[in-house]
């Protein structure tokens, strides 16, 4: 088990590296220099102020030289200045975390406690009334655009009936948990309601084929009761794909709950990161983008050792 | 369902009136005055940092922080003459004596002669600091009265931005020792709720990145006591979901200085909700216009530049689109502005008019209607633009047809923003037209866009915003007098010249003047929109509640 996650880190450490290079250069080919667009309505900046800017925010130098002294900065634990922000890039990241995690993790049990609940029960009569409901719900949830859903979820909750304040992360002058609970109930069903359509639809594919499973069969023909044949028997067993459904979408969501994080005003790592490349701030969009892609790889494995729980077979193997 | 949430809490207090939530659609970067121009920074600033002077909604010069406007007549303006002979400008500034920064520390001319250092320094890293650019040097007379030495005659000597507290920012400059680490290391930056950074009515207590802004009463503030205990400036970067906070009650309003609501949304909003808000449209010198690319040889013939004018129907298109709030325009000056210049060529639209020019240049219609020249070729042109404004994206639709019409064949390219400002107009990358605003300062001089040394071209690294390339040695001639004739009369001669140049041979097509679109709650009183630059936030003191 060890050498396993020796190996995996080892891994990791090679796609950050690799993933890294691909993304500073990827927005060093986007059209346009940030500093034409701030200074565009600028009528004192003269060719002089311009190339001086550049040369303060490194814009000057070419763009492998800035990419390797990056990455030597990167070595040493200094990830660079956002110039964006005018921070830190560690600093800006912080709090766009911490939302994102508020965020994503309410979002993410309320998603997967609900999928898993609806694909189990919908697995157990395929075809039947039950299944087609919630079949038809889980097809919504995919098929609805999140911003089309956030700002209806706005007019009706926030606008008509004004039980939830409509954006922000609190109240100035409050800020408690109720008042950050308050603000959050949108935003997290928005994005619960998004994601659950899909786990549905693979847990009640695994479902379905797993209780058509040898093992499944005998376990009833040894007379256990249906509960224990479903949770015990074919639950286990159905999770294993599950599993790696929801591991890359947790990755992924880190870094792309933009259009919720946006409808809301809840600036989070999606909007920090999507900010970040179209204003060209390479320190704040490699350490952002990296950061996604470390919690992917994290949760990749994290799901790997889950299958080993799973299916005692995979961990021998 | 609704009990249980009442009863668990979770449904939102109504808030006091003695709040305003203002929403806008962008964030500022920081807060430093000179570092990163940013509307939304200049709209919030405006409530916390005063500038020495400013233009008021009438488009006239006002004292902010100064006792009295230096002016010729009162012997606070006068030419010199520089040991090299050349002359220059010494301009007495007497700041009012009461001012204080938020701290309690004293506003006075030590910050001024700290700020116009700084922002004197080619190499500050500071980006809108012309003023400042021109001030050799300045004299402190005592804590409330200096001379700046102007190193030419110079008619931005009235207009004199914002000071930075000498107190809190020099121990940092000298500390940072270069513009980059300065950048970095601003109170500004660092620490923006630090209360001597501020010297308005308000001043800024709490600053959550991307998110909000809180401004409450400095309690040092001289003036009319401001009418809120405090303003939030909120960001809510979908317009959609602004209107939806507006109506929801969550946010109070939002400015119509292109930092809230677009046009046609405040438009339909004030059909749907007529007797809700306020909706305020105040003139302004946004000017929507057409570069043509000169270059291309179909557009470097006069007649042809008028023919595509004439050839659209400008009065129908404001009437149609927004209502006719869209005011035509026949140059880059509004009609508000003082050094506006009255009968200048006015184009309507003649598309019988524009046939006859097209024909006058070369271009007959083939058979399926579209214009050829002598060779056959046809007559299609681009039009270059940004995506995602729809108001702008129903225009060039709209003048697509138009222009189709007469024989015209119009591609519209769109793009994002960053690759249309940053590429496409900064290399002079477009072959036809390119479609978009600037927003001016009133009787500011137009070297960027008029000046031959403004044409972008690598030896110039690609600075300035003579788009079009547009070389008349009578408007450089006019522009240097703009910039350094202090006789009124002599300056208004020189811009009407411009402008009469500029309507005559039409290097850029003329449109409209956008005006703001304000959304304010019927209790709001005091709210004076100004149509320019210095925003109405240099009055939020004036913002009571009914």
């Amino acid at each position: 088990m060890t050498r396993f996650i020796i190996n995996r880190i080892w891994q990791a450490l090679i796609v950050l590296l690799v993933m890294s290079f691909v993304i500073y250069g990827l927005i060093g080919l986007m059209p346009g220099d940030p500093l034409d667009i701030m200074i565009a309505s600028n009528p004192g900046a003269t060719p002089e102020v311009v190339a001086h800017l550049r040369a303060i925010y490194g814009l000057d130098q070419p763009l492998m030289l800035r990419y390797w002294h990056w990455l030597m900065s990167a070595l040493m634990g200094d990830f660079g200045f956002s110039r964006i922000h005018s921070q830190p890039t560690l600093e800006v990241l912080g709090p766009a975390l911490l939302q994102t995690c508020k965020l994503l993790i309410a979002s993410f049990v309320v998603s997967v406690v609900l999928s898993l609940v609806l694909g189990i029960i919908a697995a157990l009569r395929p075809g039947g009334f039950v299944d087609n409901t919630i079949s038809l719900i889980a097809f919504a949830g995919i098929s609805v655009p999140v911003f089309w859903l956030a700002l209806m979820m706005i007019l009706v909750f926030a606008v008509k009936l004004h039980w939830f304040p409509a954006s922000g992360m609190g109240n100035i002058g409050d800020g408690g948990f109720m008042d950050q609970a308050r603000h959050l109930i949108m935003p997290v069903t928005t994005l619960a309601l998004a994601n659950t359509g899909g786990f549905i639809r693979y847990v009640r594919a695994s479902m379905i084929e797993t209780l058509r499973m040898d093992h499944v069969r005998t376990a009833r023909a040894k007379g256990a009761g249906e509960g224990r044949v479903v949770l015990v028997h074919a639950f286990r067993n159905a999770l294993i794909p599950v599993v790696t459904v929801i591991a890359l979408n947790f990755g992924t969501l880190f870094s792309g709950a933009l259009l919720t994080e946006t409808m809301f005003a809840q600036p989070g790592m999606g909007k920090m990161i999507y900010d970040a490349i179209l204003g060209n701030d390479f320190n704040l969009a490699l350490t952002g983008l990296l950061f996604a892609t470390v919690i992917t790889l994290l949760s990749n494995l994290l799901a790997d050792l889950a299958y080993g729980w799973l299916d005692p077979r995979i961990a021998v193997a | 369902m609704a009990a249980a949430l009442i009863a668990a809490g979770v449904v939102q207090p109504a808030r006091a009136k003695d709040d305003l939530v203002i929403g806008v659609s962008s964030f500022p970067s920081m807060m430093h005055p000179y570092i990163n121009p940013e509307v939304v920074k200049s709209y919030t600033l405006g409530f916390a940092l005063r500038p020495v002077s400013a233009q008021d909604a009438a488009w006239n010069k006002e004292c902010i922080l100064c006792a009295e406007l230096p002016t010729l007549a009162n012997g606070m303006v006068r030419i010199e003459t520089r040991p090299d002979g050349a002359q220059a400008l010494a301009v007495t500034v007497k700041l009012k004596p009461d001012q204080k920064w938020a701290d309690g520390v004293a506003v006075t001319t030590a910050d001024l002669a700290f700020t116009a250092k700084v922002g004197h320094d080619p190499l500050s890293g500071f980006t809108n600091n012309q003023t400042w650019q021109g001030v050799d040097s300045v004299d402190i007379i005592d804590a409330i009265t200096a001379v700046m030495h102007f190193a030419t005659v110079n008619v931005l000597f009235d207009r004199i931005p914002t000071l930075l507290p000498e107190h809190i920012e020099r121990p940092i400059l000298e500390h940072a020792g270069n513009a980059a680490d300065y950048i970095k290391a601003t109170t500004y930056n660092r620490a923006p709720t630090t209360p001597g950074l501020y010297n308005g009515p308000y001043m800024i207590t709490d600053y959550r990145s991307g998110s909000q802004i809180v401004l409450e009463p400095n309690p040092y503030w001289p003036g009319k006591k401001p009418g809120f205990n405090r303003i939030v400036v909120r960001t809510i970067e979908n317009t959609a979901s602004l209107q939806a906070n507006l109506l929801s009650g969550d946010v109070d309003m939002t400015p119509g200085e292109g930092i809230g609501l677009t046009l046609d949304q405040v438009l339909t909003m004030r059909k749907q909700e007529p007797d809700r808000f306020n909706y305020v449209f105040r003139d302004s010198t946004a000017y929507l216009h057409l570069d043509t690319q000169l270059d291309n040889p179909i557009l470097a013939d006069v007649r042809v530049r008028r023919a595509l004018l004439m050839a659209l129907d400008r009065k129908t298109m404001s009437d149609k689109l927004v209502d006719g709030l869209w005011t035509l325009a026949d140059a880059w000056i509004a009609p508000q502005d003082p050094v506006y210049a009255k009968g200048l060529p006015h184009y309507g639209y003649d598309p019988a008019g524009a046939r006859t020019l097209f024909m006058q240049a070369g271009w007959n219609p083939g058979t399926d209607g579209i214009l050829r020249d002598a060779k056959g070729e046809k007559f299609v042109i681009e039009l270059r633009g940004t995506t995602g404004i729809r108001l702008n994206e129903l225009f060039q639709a709209v003048a697509q047809q138009q222009l189709k019409a007469v024989g015209v064949e119009v591609n519209i390219k769109n793009e994002q923003p960053r690759a249309f400002f940053g590429e496409t107009l900064k290399h002079r990358a477009f072959t036809g037209l390119a479609y978009y605003s600037w927003l001016f300062q009133p009787s500011y001089p137009a070297r960027q866009i008029l000046g031959i040394d403004q044409i972008p071209t690598t030896e110039n690294n690609w600075g300035g915003s003579n788009y079009m390339d547009w070389k008349n040695p009578a408007v450089e001639a006019a522009l240097k007098v703009t910039e350094t004739e202090l006789d009124p009369a002599k300056a208004q001669m020189a811009w009407t010249a411009m402008q009469m140049a500029y309507a005559q041979d039409l290097p850029v097509l003329p449109l409209f003047f956008r005006p703001e679109a304000h959304v304010i709650p019927k209790w709001l009183k005091g709210y004076r929109p100004t149509g320019h630059t210095n925003y109405a936030t240099l009055h939020g003191e004036d913002w009571q509640t009914e």
